[in-house]
């Protein structure tokens, strides 16, 4: 089962803002996930490389990680095929439309102390808290 | 060649902190949403130790002229709230609930050919285009109107 793993998650959580912070250092950009997955899918994006290299990157060490620490993605519970397809598609669309998602608004915008990053990592959170009870608690089963 | 190794490498790290912090487990992402069930509260603690580190490195780094590898910082300057950041957001919030993916995980784990983050990622995609169409479609109505104000859904971002 998925038990309490604070340490695990503050080193991992640290990692994550190193990683954001170097691409700040780097590029003087925002590391958000969905903006830089976002902007390759449009014509004329700025910094067409740079994005395709961090993700690059992303989907490397996702590669690595797959076969070093198989246990990261090994779960009690992943989502079948049918409600991932849902998902992705309400992922996709709200982040463009709200300009950000967990890393671009959750962890750059709020150290930024972003209006808008807070209200929005306020909304998303509370919008899933939602959906998993009423997923969870309401029509039985689910995640 | 040096500026897209170290983004190469940002991103290799920001996958590894995914996964050592449980965020590539859609059960443990759904453990954290659960808050009326046996809340998992890890996933707070990914949060403050993201946090913590950039909010300190933005502010030192920020003390710079500019970045490494480029003319000056592109940061976001917007302050206004408008109905597509809370719309946005909460469509976002309710496809991660469902699938216990956001798209830095979902990406880490499609990389390892697991169906469900691969459907996911592929309709991550597809959704974003939607997503642009639809912008593209009303920025060009609104502009037909005459650029009248009254469609926040349709503000240039």
């Amino acid at each position: 089962m998925h038990d309490f793993s604070p340490l695990a998650a503050l080193f991992g959580g640290s990692l994550i803002g190193l990683a954001a912070a170097i691409f700040l250092f780097a590029h003087g950009r925002i590391c958000g996930i969905s903006g830089l997955v976002g902007g390759l899918l449009r014509r004329n994006t700025d910094v067409p490389w740079v994005r395709a290299a961090f993700l690059g990157g992303l989907l490397a060490g996702g590669l690595v990680l797959g076969f070093a620490a198989p246990a990261l993605f090994d779960t009690s519970w992943t989502p079948s095929v049918t409600l991932a397809i849902p998902a992705g598609l309400l992922v996709g669309f709200g982040t463009q439309l709200g300009n950000g998602c967990t890393s671009g608004h959750g962890v750059c915008g709020i150290s930024r102390l972003s209006v808008r990053s807070l209200v929005a990592t306020g909304v998303f959170m509370v919008a899933g808290f939602v959906t998993v009870f009423l997923a969870r608690h309401t029509f039985g089963g689910g995640p | 060649m040096k500026s897209l190794a170290l983004s190469f490498g940002a991103g290799g790290l920001f996958a590894i902190g995914l996964g050592v912090s449980g965020m590539t487990k859609p059960a443990k992402v759904t453990g954290f949403l659960d808050l009326f069930g046996a809340w998992d509260a890890s996933l707070a603690f990914v949060m403050v130790g993201a946090i913590a580190i950039y909010f300190v490195a933005h502010r030192l780094i920020l003390r710079r002229s500019r970045p490494l590898f480029d003319t000056r910082f592109h940061l976001p300057t917007r302050k206004d709230l408008d109905a597509r950041l809370l719309i946005g957001a909460a469509i976002f919030g309710v496809g991660w609930g469902l699938g216990g993916y956001c798209p830095g995980p979902g990406l880490v784990s499609a990389a390892t050919g697991a169906l469900p983050a691969l459907a996911f990622v592929i309709s991550m995609a597809v959704g974003m285009k939607l997503e642009h169409a639809l912008s593209r479609r009303l920025a060009r109505e609104r502009e037909a109107r005459g650029g009248l104000a009254g469609d926040t859904l349709g503000s240039p971002r």
